[in-house]
C-alpha cells in the first residue's frame, strides 16, 4: 500500500458543537484505505503547532476521491483544523498504520466507540456492510452532544447508546450497558479513551472473545521512524503509528 | 553537487538525513528516492538491545519538539543480521549512528560495523541526552571525547564522523579534541536539553522529565555552533539543527558546513530532503556557484 503526500481541498464541512466533519477531495485517485488507518494532517499558520496531527479516517468515498475526518477540537492543532473553510487546501499524508481485521461473513460483531473514538467505526461498519456483515454499535459519551452522526451509524447497524449523565440512551458507561447481557459476539472492535478500551478489553478477555482496539498516542513522524508513540506490549515497545494503531488485545499488556 | 568528506566518504550531494528521524530509510521510500540523497544516517544503535524510555517520549513545543526516546534499538548484531541485508543495496551512503554507555561498547560495536562493506562511515553518537549513559558523559568533556574517539579510531578503518553535543560550554574545544583524536569529520548539533511542563496537571510532559529539543527553533543556536566549530577545526563539519528548507541548508554551508543533515523536518514533510537538494542546486545557479562545495564558509563578513 503506497503512502502519499497530497494537497486535498476541503469540499464539505459540518459542525457539531465541539466536533466538525471535514470532507476532503483530491484530484488524484485515492490509495487503497483500510478501516482503522489514519492520516497525518499538516496544520498551517499556527506557530504553536509544529507537528502534523494524526486523525482517524471516518469515511472513504473512492468513487469521488474523497475522505472524511471527524475531528474533535481538543487543542490548538485541531482548533486550526476546525477553522478551515470550504475551498481551503489541507495537506495530508495517507494512508498510515494498520487497520482493523474484517470479520467473516456470518460473524456477529460489536463495535464499541467512546466519544470522538466513534469516528473510525463508521468506515469500518461500511466495509463490513460491503461484506454482508451487519454490526451492532455500542456508542458512549459523557453527554448526548458528545455523540454525533448517530443517524448515519444507525443506518449501518443496530445502535445502542450510553451517556454518563443519562441525557441519551442508558445512563452510565458502555461497559454497563444491557447489550452485554444475553448477547454473544464473535468479535469486538473498540475505539475510544484508553480506560474505556481497557475496560471493554477486560470484558472480552473474561468471555474469551476476539477484540481489536485502536490506540491513540502522541505522534511525531507517523511512519515508525521516530519511535515516540510506543506502547509497551508483550512484544516490547511497538510504534502505535506503524505497528498499530489497531492492536489485537492479546498483544497488549492490558 | 559532489562532496568529499574524506577517507572514502563521498556524497552525491551535501544532503543527508539525521539519525532518529528517518528510521532505516525504508520508512520513507514511498516519498523519497534515496538515490537523490547524499546519505542517510540510520537510527542510533547500541551494542546491546535497548527498550528505550517509557511513553510519553515526545512533547511539542513552539516551532519544535522535545523527545526522550532513549535509544530504543535492537542492538548491533540484530542490525547486521536483519536490517543491513535489507538496506545495504540502497543507492546512497548508509551511515550507522553508533552509541554506547561504556568505552568497550563503542569499540566492540565499531569493530562489528567495520566489517560491513556497504557502511562507509559511522556517526559516533557521544551526545545522546536521553539515557543515563548514552554517551553524553563522553561528549561533554575534551578528555572524554578524546578517549572514546581515539579508542574507536584504533579499530575502525573507515570514515569516522563524531556527533557533538550542544550542551557544553565551548563546543569548539570539544570539536578540536575529537579532531586531534582522529575524527574524520564532526556533525553538530545533537539536541539541546530541554523540558516541558503541563501546568494544569502539574506534571512533566515527558516520562524522563527532560528531553532533547529539536526542530526549527534550534536553528540559530546550531548555526552559531557550526560557525564556531568550522573556524576552529580543519576536518569537515556536517551541520544540522532545525534545517527545514534549502535556504536553511545554504545558511549552514555559508557558516562553514561541508554537508548538512535534515532531522525533525522529515516529520512535517516526509519529502523535504529531496526538495532541499533541488533548492540548493537552484541557489548555486542563481548565485553563480559552480560547485556546491564552494558554498562552504562563503559567508561574506565585509561590510
Amino acid at each position: 500500500m503506497m503512502k502519499q503526500i497530497a494537497d486535498f481541498t476541503l469540499v464539505g464541512k459540518e459542525c457539531f458543537g465541539q466536533s466538525v466533519l471535514l470532507r476532503l477531495h483530491d484530484e488524484q485517485p485515492l490509495p487503497e484505505i483500510v478501516p482503522g488507518q489514519f492520516v497525518q494532517v499538516r496544520i498551517d499558520d499556527s506557530p504553536t503547532t509544529y507537528l502534523r496531527r494524526p486523525i482517524s479516517i471516518h469515511d472513504v468515498d473512492s468513487a469521488n476521491n474523497e475522505i472524511s475526518l471527524l475531528v474533535q477540537v481538543v487543542g490548538e492543532g485541531t482548533r486550526h483544523l476546525a477553522a478551515t473553510n470550504v475551498g481551503d487546501c489541507i495537506n495530508v499524508v495517507l494512508p498510515l498504520g494498520n487497520g482493523y481485521t474484517l470479520p467473516l461473513e456470518n460473524e456477529n460483531v460489536l463495535l464499541v466507540g467512546g466519544g470522538i473514538g466513534i469516528a473510525p467505526l463508521y468506515y469500518l461498519a461500511k466495509c463490513m456492510a460491503a461484506k454482508g456483515v451487519k454490526p451492532t454499535f455500542l456508542l458512549g459519551g459523557k453527554k448526548a452532544t458528545d455523540l454525533v452522526r448517530l443517524d448515519a451509524y444507525s443506518s449501518l447497524g443496530e445502535s445502542f447508546v450510553t451517556t454518563e449523565d443519562g441525557s441519551l440512551g442508558e445512563k452510565g458507561m458502555v461497559t454497563m450497558h444491557s447489550v452485554w447481557k444475553g448477547r454473544k459476539f464473535d468479535k469486538i472492535y473498540v475505539c475510544g479513551p484508553k480506560r474505556m478500551m481497557m475496560a471493554v478489553a477486560d470484558i472480552a478477555k473474561t468471555n474469551d472473545v476476539w477484540c481489536e482496539v485502536s490506540l491513540e498516542h502522541m505522534m511525531a513522524c507517523g511512519l515508525g521512524a521516530c519511535l515516540c508513540c510506543v506502547e509497551d506490549t508483550v512484544e516490547g515497545n511497538l510504534c502505535v503509528c506503524k505497528e498499530g494503531p489497531v492492536f489485537n488485545t492479546r498483544r497488549l499488556k492490558w | 553537487m559532489t562532496i568529499d568528506l574524506g577517507r572514502g566518504l563521498v556524497l552525491r550531494n551535501p544532503v543527508m538525513t539525521a539519525s532518529g528521524t528517518f528510521g532505516y530509510g525504508e520508512e520513507y521510500t514511498d516519498f523519497v528516492d534515496l538515490a537523490r540523497l547524499g546519505g542517510i544516517i540510520v537510527k542510533g544503535t547500541t551494542l546491546n538491545p535497548r527498550q528505550g524510555n517509557p511513553y510519553p517520549r515526545m512533547a511539542e513545543t513552539p516551532s519544535g519538539m522535545l523527545n526522550c526516546v532513549g535509544l530504543q534499538n535492537k542492538g548491533v548484531q540484530y542490525f547486521i543480521d536483519t536490517i543491513y541485508p535489507r538496506i545495504k543495496d540502497f543507492d546512497t551512503n548508509v551511515i550507522l549512528n553508533l552509541s554506547g554507555s561504556t568505552l568497550e561498547d563503542y569499540v566492540k560495536g565499531a569493530e562489528m560495523v567495520d566489517a560491513l562493506d556497504r557502511i562507509p562511515a559511522i556517526e559516533l553518537n557521544v551526545s545522546c541526552p536521553n539515557v543515563k549513559q548514552g554517551g553524553m558523559a563522553f561528549g561533554v568533556t575534551c578528555a572524554g571525547i578524546s578517549q572514546v574517539v581515539a579508542e574507536v579510531r584504533k579499530i575502525y578503518h573507515k570514515h569516522l564522523m563524531v556527533k557533538l553535543s550542544p550542551n557544553v560550554t565551548n563546543i569548539a574545544e570539544i570539536a578540536l579534541a575529537a579532531e586531534a583524536a582522529g575524527a574524520d569529520s564532526v556533525s553538530l548539533i545533537n539536541t539541546l536539553m530541554g523540558m516541558a511542563i503541563d501546568a494544569e496537571r502539574r506534571r512533566p510532559k515527558l516520562s524522563m522529565v527532560t528531553g532533547g529539543l529539536s526542530g526549527a527553533c534550534v536553528k540559530p543556536v546550531a548555526l552559531r555552533m557550526v560557525w564556531q566549530v568550522a573556524k576552529a577545526v580543519k576536518i569537515p563539519v556536517v551541520g544540522l539543527g532545525g534545517i527545514s528548507n534549502a535556504t536553511d541548508a545554504v545558511e549552514f554551508m555559508l557558516a562553514g558546513a561541508s554537508a548538512i543533515e535534515i532531522g525533525t523536518a522529515n516529520f512535517i514533510d516526509p519529502a523535504v530532503s529531496v526538495k532541499v537538494v533541488e533548492g540548493m542546486k537552484d541557489y548555486c545557479e542563481r548565485h553563480g556557484f559552480e560547485k556546491v562545495s564552494d558554498l562552504t564558509g562563503a559567508l561574506n563578513l565585509e561590510g
